[in-house]
């Protein structure tokens, strides 16, 4: 598992999106020989508490990050082994940066860890400032920073308390905290009845969420990833998108359907998929892509309250990403509302989910360069929010559709589309689409990062539809 | 634990051989049987009718008749209580009247009109009346399995008592979803019983052509379901094996399969030439193995009177002429219609 070059240890990648993690647990002391494959340590990632096996032999001279540290950079030197007859480097030439958090330090470095895995997950450095001025929220509302995971969590067990009807149910979301750490906790306070594990048998539990839904139960329906429910689309779609029309309006089917989607890192072609035009084209479904904490946790509880099927887009990268939440049970932000996220008058762009971490960082850019963009977050994919885009649009007079999914029939060729329908004399320019590319996605590292948008691409469709170089 | 399921051994032992009504049955009182007769009439004339308007053009799409298989749903339906719940698939004429929908709204419904139990969005595969427990109606094969657990489990999380009947046919049996559902419902103890219409034709493909294990009733078996033949053709052995099962069910022992040996005369749909089996073949079923005819012996042995026979038999044609008299004069849904209850 280590990758270590001698004589330090590393803190090891133990998942494809890991990029901090905490140092839980030293299971050797200073001093002790080590065999190869010898367990040394236990590091929390963002999804597991993983096992640290040495690759080298030797003594383990010195440990560098003690028992108990959180946000510990993946790649920082935690320990060195010398081996025969090395001697220990003085401490000082392996100066550790300093953990990230401004957690206090351990009180008790041996003691197993407090603090749940996921309340542990770093900052990762795609998070980006919330947008100011929130429309949905109360001035003197209290507000919390959390990472997007907490958000949904928060979401769902409060409504859970709200409503005795809602449950959750999916792979993994109850002993096992939910396999990206979503359901942290919700066991604890409701229980197996409501918080249920599932055979991995997609196709048969969404079926088995949607009956419960037909008998008026609000099922939550997790995916471990969007990937998986191709084997239970037909559920989604047939059972749950289309029994409130087949049945002339007499079955009603609330149900939330939800997980990551989208590009993971490093997990190659089946596990690295943006779903988004999938379910958005289907009438009878309602479909939310999140990209902040608070738009996850408002429209996440919109969406367990409404009364139709719902599919929640959520983004694995951005499990991680902090922001400010509203500390209010009562905090809804409505399905089929955008949001400008950066007000602008040069050009609009418009995205959703993480590519929306692409948009705002070129409007940065191009803002140094005088060129003023106007950010507009889809949040909801069905039904879009096409009133707000093509206000902007008949303001700037330029569109550029930013999104991971791949290019043919994608939300950005909607986009396109409706603008070019309904305010073709607003246009200056053709629009833009950035996209991922059309291919599967690869797992070269090189090539991964070619088959995803990039902030240079968003600059470079700026400066086109403004004809400026 | 085994030992709490009923005849998993006893059940090979009854697997119907097709000669008839030899299995012990619950026999039914005189009022019971007459009302398993209207009953089972009333769905073998409304789907007689149902298959007339077809062939006059007033009915289209698919159109998939219950005709033959009465005994089924009219039986499994005299065992239930009210709040129970019934999910099948797109053979479904049979369960809607069944389950007490109004003769009228289903025809309407056949007919594409306004008043059609869906406004007539549904048609033929797609009817509900959850007032009446009745989920549906749903057009994918296999689909209807986890769909029906998923309204038990309901059952189970709210602690009431109810039960759900899950109906599919000897093809869906062979879909995976079937499966990963039974799981689910035995390892959940659900409160569902798994009905198999077994018809012994998958639209055109025999059971033998289908399955490499015919006897469906065990298919359960890796799961530790018990299961059981059933003479699907005999409406009070139907009660009987019910009454069985929901009990079982509903004392919160988890679920049971019954595969119900039946036959439709009919072909899969109306668009079906029933090339894959002989004239000969349905003819031998209906003349001595026939739901109704079966029946209205037992009657007549009770002595029940041929005028009695007619006069229900009247009433039950008045009813279904009355339901498609209504089904073609009701206007077609307004255009309005087109966009509602999309959403709620």
């Amino acid at each position: 598992m280590l990758r270590g070059h001698m004589p330090e240890v590393l803190m090891p990648a133990l998942s494809p999106t890991m990029e901090e993690g905490t140092l839980s647990k030293w299971l050797v002391k200073e001093g002790q020989e080590v065999k190869s494959g010898d367990v040394i340590a236990e590091i929390e990632t963002d999804k597991a508490t993983m096992e640290v096996e040495a690759v080298d032999e030797g003594t383990l001279s010195k440990i560098l990050i003690p028992a108990g540290t959180e946000n510990v950079k993946v790649n920082t030197p935690i320990a060195i082994i010398a081996g025969e007859g090395e001697s220990v480097p003085a401490p000082s030439a392996q100066k550790a940066p300093e953990p990230a958090t401004s957690a206090a330090p351990p009180q008790h470095a041996s003691a197993a860890p407090t603090v749940p895995a996921a309340a542990a997950t770093p900052e990762t450095s795609i998070g980006y400032e919330p947008p100011s001025a929130e429309p949905e929220i109360a001035p003197g509302t209290e507000m919390v920073n959390q990472t997007m995971r907490e958000a949904l969590r928060d979401a769902m067990a409060e409504e859970m308390r709200r409503d005795p009807d809602v449950f959750l149910m999916g792979e993994e979301v109850a002993q096992y905290q939910g396999a990206y750490k979503v359901s942290q906790g919700l066991l604890e306070e409701f229980g197996d009845k409501r918080v249920i594990d599932t055979p991995i048998t997609e196709q048969g539990f969404t079926g088995v969420g949607v009956g419960a839904a037909f008998a008026g139960l609000k099922p939550i329906v997790e995916f471990m990833t969007w990937n998986f429910a191709m084997q239970a689309i037909d559920q989604i779609v047939n059972s749950a998108g289309k029994t409130h029309y087949m049945s002339g309006g007499t079955v009603h089917v609330p149900i939330v359907f939800r997980g990551p989607n989208g590009a993971a890192a490093r997990v190659a072609a089946q596990h690295s998929q943006c779903y988004s035009s999938w379910y958005a084209h289907v009438p009878g479904l309602k479909v939310i892509a999140p990209s902040t904490p608070a738009d996850a946790k408002g429209l996440l509880k919109s969406a367990i309250r409404d009364p139709n099927p719902v599919v929640v887009l959520e983004n694995e990268i951005l499990y991680g990403a902090h922001g400010d939440v509203p500390k209010s049970d009562d905090f809804l932000i409505p399905i089929g509302k955008a949001r400008i996220a950066r007000a602008g008058k040069d050009a609009t762009v418009v995205s959703f989910a993480r590519g929306m971490v692409y948009a705002l960082e070129a409007a940065e850019r191009l803002a140094k360069e005088g060129i003023d963009v106007e950010v507009i977050d889809l949040r909801t994919l069905r039904p879009l929010d096409m009133p707000t885009v093509l206000a902007s649009v008949k303001k700037t007079n330029r569109l550029v559709t930013v999104e991971e999914a791949w290019p043919v029939c994608s939300i950005g060729s909607e986009i396109c589309a409706q603008v070019a329908m309904q305010a073709f004399d607003d246009l200056d320019a053709p629009p833009v689409k950035v996209s991922g590319a059309d291919v599967p996605m690869p797992y070269a590292a090189n090539l991964e990062k070619l088959a995803l948008p990039s902030v240079d691409q968003v600059v470079a469709a700026v400066k086109q539809v403004m004809y400026v170089s | 634990m085994a030992s709490e399921k009923p005849s998993r051994a006893a059940s090979t032992a009854k697997r119907a051989t097709g000669n008839g009504h030899k299995q012990p049955t619950a026999g039914m009182t005189r009022a019971e049987r007459l009302d398993a007769y209207t009953r089972m009439l009333l769905i073998r004339r409304f789907e007689e009718k149902a298959g007339q308007l077809y062939g006059m053009g007033h009915i289209g799409g698919f159109c998939h008749l219950y005709i033959g298989q009465e005994a089924v749903v009219v039986g499994m339906q005299m065992a239930l209580q009210p709040g129970d719940q019934v999910i099948t698939a797109y053979r479904d004429h049979g369960h809607t009247l069944a389950t007490g929908m109004d003769a009228k709204s289903v025809m309407a419904e056949l007919t594409g009109r306004r008043d059609g139990c869906s406004k007539g969005k549904g048609g033929s595969m797609h009817m509900f009346a959850p007032d009446k427990g009745f989920y549906g109606g749903h057009g994918i094969v296999g689909a209807t399995v986890p769909l029906g657990a998923g309204l038990a489990f309901a059952n189970k999380y709210r602690g009431d008592d109810r039960v759900c009947l899950t109906y599919f046919g000897d093809g869906a049996a062979n879909q995976g979803q079937v499966y990963e559902a039974f799981n689910m419902a035995e390892l959940w103890k659900l409160p569902v019983i798994f009905i198999i219409e077994n018809n012994k034709y998958a639209m055109g493909t025999s059971i033998e052509r289908a399955s490499s294990t015919t006897n469906l009733s065990q298919r359960g078996l890796s799961f530790n379901i018990p299961g059981e033949h059933v003479d699907g053709m005999d409406v009070e052995a139907v009660r009987a094996a019910g009454e069985r099962a929901i009990a079982f069910a509903r004392s919160g022992k988890g679920p049971m399969i019954l595969e119900m040996m039946t036959y439709r005369y009919r072909g899969h749909s109306m668009s079906d030439p029933a090339k894959y089996r002989t004239r000969e073949e349905v003819q031998q079923v209906r003349e001595t193995h026939d739901a109704i005819e079966h029946v209205r012996k037992l009657l007549i042995s009770d002595g029940v009177t041929e005028d009695e026979l007619k006069a229900i038999d009247k009433q039950v044609r008045d009813e279904v002429n009355a339901a498609a008299e209504f089904a073609l004069s009701d206007p077609e849904p307004a255009p309005s219609e087109l966009t509602t209850d999309v959403m709620v």
